[in-house]
């Protein structure tokens, strides 16, 4: 649904965006993160055709980057950073506006149908002035969807919203990724992207990698096992570490962590070896290290 | 036209909610309106010494502006609706500029420019929309106000003199034609600023500029530096119609989409 190659965009001598190559499956919820100016919006604004780019290609649902922009603003659907709503106007006439401008064919349907969805039916003819940030960027989300975009770019959705409403706008773009909605998801949030995203690209300025999320962990960190123990000591650390398929031993308090290839089929030798050696073990689980460990890897050199 | 349209309604929509807007198009065409027939009214009522005399007009102005025949008193309230004239060429100036204001502060006060571009609308589209938003009423204002104007005097002076001159072709041109002309010409000027520059009062103020050839005239005309005559309107017309069409080139040229989204911050 989303081809890259290349990519790039330079405002004057600064370079936001550097030969950026990717691909996005359709149905796939693919998270964009990096940290503050790597140029997510830049990405986004060039993939919505909203800013053209230095140089480069680009696909967004069939239709080529700077040559068939109207089609792809038609099939897009874009949560820009700030919601953006017209202040003095109702949220319903808010939503007029634009469902006229993607040339929505039932309008007051498609209003209807997504201000109830979010729980803002109620508040419909209220000005959107007196709406908290989270209803606002709920009202956004509405008009992203009005005319029903296959392909969604999502910048910071959550950002700034209490934990309530950011509760509510994740399950809501799980919904989404339900309908088979492609989604670009940009966020800060990285337990938010760890949860939604098929796959994750860490990037600062050029993308630094592209996977999902546990494969990150796994090529980062490898895979790591607790042996939680009555008492641990150096001389069960050596047992384990003499086995063959172990890769590293590290003892934390009465706990040994261990990093394997493959958990499931490793962990029962080493617990043989370990209840062999006379050691107690109280239970086994795996060390799951944070996406935010990964991405704060992963920029720290970038 | 579909997009253009609920460009406008969507303007109208949102400016007409500021008090600073509906104070300028409601209460300035009545002010300019009021003040010229209240002179009129007391110049009327004056002693005839007074009223009569035409010593203070300059030779060029009794000489084009008074047709045989009329007297003292009709020389004088001819030159004065024509100075009068001059206030509803100010008009198509100043609610336009004062709507295009307006609704740029709007879009980047509110940030609500990237989701307006994101949508299939050209930059045309929302360049007529928002120019048509701010011309139209100020037009229609000043058509308003002529027309409240033009009855007043019709009722206060019952003059076949003065209503001649009232309905004189050159002032029709000017009213119906130069008027939206200026206005075009203020839009698209106040268009152009907002693009170059990132304070929108400083977008606002630089705008209003193109209010001083109009002030120009209006204080010409009273010093005796030149007539206003159909020539001269003509000629006026002519040489906005030529800055109209090079404005709007130049702001079509001017306003990439990436420019506005860049700039308009």
């Amino acid at each position: 649904m989303i081809h890259t190659e290349n990519l790039t965009k330079k405002f004057k001598e600064v370079l936001a965006v550097e030969d950026l190559s990717l691909d996005v499956a359709e149905g796939e919820v693919f998270g964009f993160l990096g940290p503050n100016g790597a140029g997510k919006t830049t990405t986004v604004r060039m993939l919505t055709s909203l800013i053209g780019p230095t140089s480069g290609s680009a696909t967004v649902s069939g239709f080529r980057l700077g040559m068939q922009d109207t089609e792809i603003r038609r099939a897009v659907g874009v949560l820009t950073e700030t919601p953006g709503m017209y202040d003095n106007l109702s949220a319903e006439y808010n939503l007029r506006i634009f469902a006229e401008l993607y040339e929505v064919k039932d309008v007051k349907g498609q209003i209807d149908k997504y201000l109830k969805m979010l729980g803002l039916y109620e508040r419909r003819l209220d000005s959107t002035g007196t709406f908290s940030k989270g209803m606002k960027q709920k009202l956004a989300i509405a008009r992203t969807l009005l005319h029903e975009p296959r392909i969604l770019f999502l910048d910071e959705p959550t950002a700034g919203l209490d934990p309530e409403a950011a509760h509510l706008v994740r399950d809501f773009i799980a919904e989404l990724k339900k309908e088979g909605r492609t989604i670009f998801l940009c966020t800060h949030n990285l337990d938010e992207a760890d949860r939604l995203c098929d796959r994750v690209c860490v990037f600062k300025t050029h993308m630094l990698v592209v996977d999902t999320p546990a494969n990150l962990r796994k090529s980062l960190y490898g895979r790591k096992v607790i042996f939680h123990l009555v008492s641990s000591d150096e001389r069960l650390a050596k047992v384990v570490r003499d086995l063959p398929f172990v890769h590293e031993v590290k003892i934390v308090d009465n706990k040994l962590v261990v990093k394997l290839d493959s958990p499931e089929v490793q962990n029962p030798d080493v617990v043989r070896t370990l209840v062999g050696a006379g050691a107690e073990v109280q239970f086994v689980g795996e060390l799951r290290h944070s996406l935010e460990e990964v991405y704060l890897e992963l920029v720290k050199d970038a | 036209m579909n997009k253009i349209m609920t460009i406008v309604r969507k303007e109208w929509a949102e400016v007409f909610k500021n008090r600073m807007v509906i104070f300028t198009v409601v209460f300035l065409p009545l002010l300019l309106t009021a003040i010229p027939l209240g002179v009129l009214y007391s110049v009327r009522s004056s002693t005839p010494a007074a009223s009569t005399s035409t010593a203070s007009l300059p030779s060029d102005v009794t000489t084009a502006m008074c047709p045989d025949g009329s007297s003292g008193s009709d020389c004088m309230q001819i030159f004065l609706i024509s100075e009068f004239m001059m206030l509803f060429m100010l008009l198509p100036v100043a609610i336009p500029v004062t709507i295009a204001a307006y609704s740029i502060v709007g879009e980047k006060t509110t940030r609500s420019l990237e989701p307006l571009l994101a949508t299939p609308i050209t930059t045309m589209e929302l360049l007529v929309g928002k120019s048509l938003a701010a011309v139209v009423p100020g037009v229609l204002a000043t058509y308003g106000a002529f027309g409240i104007f033009a009855l007043g005097t019709w009722i206060m002076l019952a003059n076949k003199i003065l209503l001649t001159t009232l309905l004189d072709l050159r002032w029709l041109i000017a009213v119906f034609i130069v008027g939206p002309l200026i206005a075009v010409l203020a839009v698209t000027f106040a268009l152009m600023v907002s693009s170059r520059v990132n304070d929108p009062r400083v977008a606002e103020q630089i705008s209003m500029v193109v209010i001083l050839p109009v002030l120009a005239g209006f204080f010409g005309q009273v010093a005796g530096l030149f007539v206003l005559n159909s020539r001269l309107i003509l000629i006026v017309a002519m040489v906005l119609l030529m800055l109209d069409a090079g404005m709007l080139f130049m702001t079509t040229r001017i306003f990439q989409r990436e420019l506005i989204l860049t700039r308009w911050k």
